[in-house]
């Protein structure tokens, strides 16, 4: 599979998304900002970092890019897309994730190993995640904060789009358990669609036991076994 | 012209920041702070007739300036 690793000025974890997916076998090349295609990809990748310094607000100037209006179209024809951190708040500020990610409510940032626990498979960023089982990834941010009104919150239960929540070692989705204050604990959430995903938490950086955790891996075959049962349903 | 722009986090919207100097405030001594909000403010100097700055403004402001899912705003013309 070819993914695609976009680079924002300020993008600082494109190479270890790049290292994760080639980790696993895959290809992964970088797409620069003001690129307007896509080219060949079969998925793409939003890194985090601090696009555009973070000015105005995180990921506010980064939808306005070039490279933005062709995963706009990617995302429109159901291509997949999955937001890492600053991608999360950029896919939010774009308009294809609802809600938007806010200031951490401690105000510190936060780098952490945190558990994860799947609310569904039935996504193609989840649809490894052994269940009943916690995944182990790092978070870095400081504007992680998960907000979405009433409405839109209901709406996302109803609809199965929250795919991640912050959760204890035991499972449990208690307050202190959510390093930022997200509402309702939420970690990762898709589009109706499903098709675009996206976590605050970092799993290119926890793909390889050396590291600490490889539980991010699943996030990413999950992907790769999206795309490969796509193929096989086009050719049957 | 000028276009002054103040950019406020909606009252449903956990504001962290407004918290900790209300905290601040209250720690220094002053009394009866009932709240505080922290915003932005923005001054766009621009050309052009009146009535045409007044709604470019209000569409960069809807679009880009603030985020209407967490954040208010008001501006005004001098």
């Amino acid at each position: 599979m070819n993914f695609a690793v976009l680079q924002f000025p300020a993008s600082n974890c494109d190479q270890d998304a790049v290292h994760a997916i080639r980790v696993l076998g895959h290809k992964s090349r970088y797409v620069w900002h003001k690129e307007k295609s896509l080219s060949d990809a079969d998925a793409v990748i939003v890194p985090g970092g601090f696009s555009y310094g973070d000015y105005l607000r995180c990921g506010a100037i980064a939808r306005f890019s070039p490279v933005m209006q062709a995963v706009q179209q990617f995302a429109a024809n159901g291509g997949l897309v999955l937001g890492i951190c600053n991608g999360f708040q950029i896919l939010c500020e774009a308009g294809l994730l609802p809600g938007a990610l806010i200031r951490n409510r401690s105000l510190q940032f936060r780098c952490e190993l945190v558990y994860l626990k799947t609310l569904t498979t039935d996504s193609p960023f989840s649809n490894l995640a052994p269940p009943g089982e916690l995944l182990r990834i790092p978070v870095a941010h400081g504007e992680g904060c998960y907000f979405a009104d009433e409405a839109t919150l209901a709406k996302l239960k109803a609809k199965r789009q929250i795919l991640w929540l912050y959760c204890n070692d035991r499972g449990e989705a208690t307050q202190s358990a959510a390093p930022n204050g997200s509402l309702w604990n939420i970690a990762g959430i898709c589009n109706e669609r499903r098709n675009v995903g996206a976590l605050m938490p970092h799993p290119e950086r926890a793909c390889e036991t050396l590291l600490g955790s490889a539980d991010g891996r699943l996030i990413f075959e999950s992907m790769v076994r999206a795309l490969e049962m796509r193929t096989e349903a086009q050719a049957a | 012209m000028k276009a002054k722009i103040v950019i406020t986090p909606k009252k449903a919207v956990l504001d962290p920041q407004g918290k900790a100097v209300q905290n601040a405030l209250e720690h220094m001594g002053y009394g009866g702070i009932q709240a505080v909000h922290v915003g932005k403010y923005m001054e766009i100097e621009i050309d052009g007739e009146r009535e045409s700055v007044r709604k470019q403004i209000d569409e960069a402001c809807h679009k880009l300036l603030s985020n209407p899912v967490i954040e208010d705003y008001h501006f005004q013309l001098e």
